[in-house]
C-alpha cells in the first residue's frame, strides 16, 4: 500500500456527436491509486464514472491528459488491467471452463495448465461443480461469479469493475459483496469499483470517488475508515453513508433539473437531513 | 394421400388429355403410362439418378465456393468500411437481380454447360451469404468485443474466436437460405444452359411433350429439397440453438 499505482492527470474526454454540440463527459479528472486499494468511482447516471474506467481499461481514449499505470502511459487494452462489467459477457457457445480459460490461453499458457488455473478459481467462486456448463444454464449470480473467476484468473495487477453486481438481486449482491471482500483481501488486486449504490461504495472501498454530472468529473473523496471485514450496520458507515447522499442529493437536482426544466425541486430535506445543519449527528 | 385420388380422378375423367395430366399410379390403359413408373424406370436405368447426381455435385461446388466468397466478402465489408461503400453498395443492388438474369451473360462468358451454371449458383448464393454474414458480424454484441479485448485478444483472433463464433446461428440461417436460392439457381441454369442434370432432363420432357417424367423429376427435386433441409439446416440449427442456449418458440 504505497507506490502509486494508477495516477491520472488532468484527464479530459470529449465525446463528438453530430446532431448535438459534443459533450464533455470528463473534466480535468486527477486521481491517483495506490497498489492494493480498494476504490469506488460512485455517482449518478452520466458523470463518467464508466467512461473513466474504459479510459483506465484502455478500451477508450482521453481526449487529453495523462494516465500512468506503474508510472508507465498506457496503449490500449492489456491483460493487466482485466474488466468485469455489468453483464457477465460469457461467451455462450463455450463451457464455463472454457470461457475462464481463454484469457489464459491468449497468454500463451499450455493447455493443461491453463485448464488447472481456471478450475481452481472456479472452486474459488464455488462453480467448481459448473466447470463443464454452458453459461446459459447459470443464473445471474453464478455468471457473474465466472466473469469474476475469468478476470482474475489472468493474474491482473488492477482489477476494473463497471458495476458489476447491479443487475443481481439483493442478496445476491450481498453474498458477492462478502466474496469479493475476501478475494481482494487474499489477492492484494488494485480493485476499481463502479457502482451507483451508496452502500456497496461505503462496505467495500477504502476510499469513495464521488463524481459530479455536466460537465463529469471528481466532486469529493471520502476515505473510508472502518475495519474489516466490514459490516454494513457499521455506525462509521451509516454516518458515511448520509454524508455521501447528502452531496449526491445536490447532483441529483442537478441532473433532475435539466431533465424535468428548471422549476423542478427536490423536496427539501426529503430523503435525509442534511448533517450539517443538526448540530447533533456529527458528535 | 387426398391429392393422390384427386390427381387420378382428373386423369381418369380426362379433364385434360393424357399427355398433359398423365395418372400418376394406376394407367389408363393397360401398359400405359404413369409418373410413379416412369420415376422408378428413371432411377433402375440410371437416367435420372445420373441427372440427380449431377445436378447435387453442381450445387455442392457452387455453394462451397459460395460460402467462401460469401465469408470474405462479407468479412471484409464488415472490416473496411470503404469497402462497405463500395462493393457493399454493389453487392446490395445485384442482389436484387434475380440470378437468372445471368444466364444469357454466363453462356457466354463461359458456354453451355457446366461452368455457366455453377456461375449462376455461386452468384445466387454468395450475394445472399455475403449479406447475411456481413450483418451478422456487424451486429455482434459490444459485450463480447470488449471482454475479449481487455482480455488480450485482438485483430483475427478476436475475429476467429469471438466475432465469428458469436455469429454461427445467424450464419447457419443465413446458409439456409442461400442452399434453397443455390439449388434453384442449378435447375434454372440446367434448364437454360443444358449441359445434363435434372433440369436440363426438364426441358428433355418438355421438348417430347413426356408429362410423366416432368412430374418425376420435379418430384424428385422436392424431395431433394426437402431432405437436405430437415436432414442438415434443420438439425444443424437445432443443434446450435441448444448450445448457445437460444429460446426457440416452439
Amino acid at each position: 500500500m504505497s507506490a502509486d499505482h494508477i495516477t491520472l492527470k488532468n484527464v479530459h474526454k470529449k465525446f463528438e456527436s453530430k446532431e448535438h454540440n459534443s459533450t464533455i463527459a470528463l473534466d480535468d479528472v486527477t486521481l491517483t491509486i495506490k497498489k492494493g486499494e480498494f476504490v469506488s468511482l460512485l455517482g449518478p447516471s452520466g458523470c463518467g464514472k464508466s467512461t473513466l474506467l474504459n479510459i483506465i481499461a484502455g478500451l477508450e481514449k482521453e481526449t487529453s491528459g495523462s494516465l500512468l499505470v506503474n508510472n508507465k502511459e498506457i496503449k490500449g487494452p492489456g491483460n493487466d488491467r482485466i474488466v468485469v462489467f455489468q453483464e457477465s459477457g460469457l461467451f455462450p457457445w463455450m463451457t464455463v471452463l472454457e470461457n475462464v480459460m481463454y484469457g489464459l490461453l491468449i497468454k500463451k499458457v499450455p493447455k493443461e495448465e491453463a485448464k488447472k488455473q481456471a478450475m481452481s478459481w472456479l472452486q474459488k467462486v464455488h462453480l467448481g461443480k459448473f466447470a463443464h456448463s454452458m453459461p446459459h444454464e447459470l443464473s445471474g449470480g453464478m455468471k457473474q461469479r465466472v466473469a469474476i473467476a475469468r478476470a482474475l484468473v489472468m493474474d491482473p495487477e488492477i482489477l476494473l469493475m463497471d458495476e458489476p453486481f447491479a443487475a443481481l438481486d439483493e442478496q445476491t449482491r450481498m453474498v458477492l459483496h462478502k466474496e469479493l471482500e475476501k478475494l481482494w483481501h487474499e489477492t492484494g488486486k488494485t480493485i476499481i469499483f463502479v457502482t451507483h449504490n451508496i452502500r456497496e461504495a461505503v462496505v467495500l472501498s477504502d476510499r469513495i470517488v464521488l463524481m459530479k454530472t455536466r460537465p463529469g468529473g471528481i466532486k469529493n473523496i471520502f476515505p473510508v475508515q472502518a475495519s474489516r471485514p466490514r459490516n454494513s450496520s457499521d455506525s462509521i458507515l451509516i454516518h458515511l453513508e448520509n454524508r455521501i447522499l447528502t452531496e449526491l442529493e445536490q447532483e441529483m437536482e442537478k441532473v433532475l433539473k435539466e431533465e424535468l426544466g428548471s422549476d423542478y425541486a427536490l423536496e427539501k430535506d426529503r430523503l435525509r437531513d442534511d448533517p450539517h445543519n443538526n448540530l447533533g449527528s456529527d458528535i | 394421400m387426398i391429392l393422390i385420388i384427386i390427381w387420378e380422378a382428373i386423369s381418369k375423367f380426362e379433364v385434360f388429355p393424357a399427355f398433359m395430366w398423365p395418372p400418376f399410379i394406376i394407367p389408363n390403359d393397360p401398359g400405359g403410362v404413369t409418373v410413379i413408373k416412369t420415376l422408378i424406370n428413371g432411377l433402375i436405368s440410371g437416367q435420372l439418378l445420373e441427372a440427380t447426381g449431377s445436378s447435387i455435385v453442381r450445387l455442392l461446388v457452387g455453394f462451397v465456393i459460395a460460402v467462401i466468397i460469401g465469408l470474405v466478402l462479407g468479412f471484409l465489408i464488415y472490416k473496411y468500411k470503404i469497402i462497405d461503400d463500395t462493393i457493399g453498395f454493389f453487392v446490395t443492388t445485384l442482389q436484387a437481380i434475380p440470378n437468372i438474369v445471368w444466364m444469357p451473360l454466363a453462356i457466354l462468358w463461359f458456354g453451355l454447360g457446366v461452368g455457366s451454371v455453377i456461375f449462376i449458383v455461386i452468384l445466387g448464393a454468395a450475394l445472399s451469404i455475403t449479406i447475411t454474414s456481413s450483418t451478422a458480424f456487424k451486429s455482434v454484441n459490444p459485450l463480447l468485443i470488449r471482454v475479449a479485448k481487455t482480455m488480450g485478444s485482438s485483430g483475427f483472433h478476436l475475429f476467429r474466436t469471438v466475432i465469428f463464433k458469436a455469429t454461427v446461428p445467424q450464419l447457419i440461417a443465413g446458409l439456409r437460405l442461400a442452399w434453397a436460392l443455390a439449388w434453384r439457381a442449378v435447375l434454372a441454369g440446367e434448364l437454360l444452359g443444358g449441359s445434363g442434370g435434372l433440369g436440363t432432363l426438364l426441358d428433355l420432357g418438355r421438348s417430347i411433350q413426356a408429362m410423366d417424367l416432368i412430374f418425376s423429376i420435379m418430384i424428385i427435386i422436392g424431395v431433394i429439397g426437402s431432405l437436405i433441409d430437415n436432414f442438415i439446416f434443420v438439425k444443424l440449427e437445432r443443434y446450435v440453438f441448444r448450445k448457445y442456449g437460444i429460446q426457440s418458440n416452439r
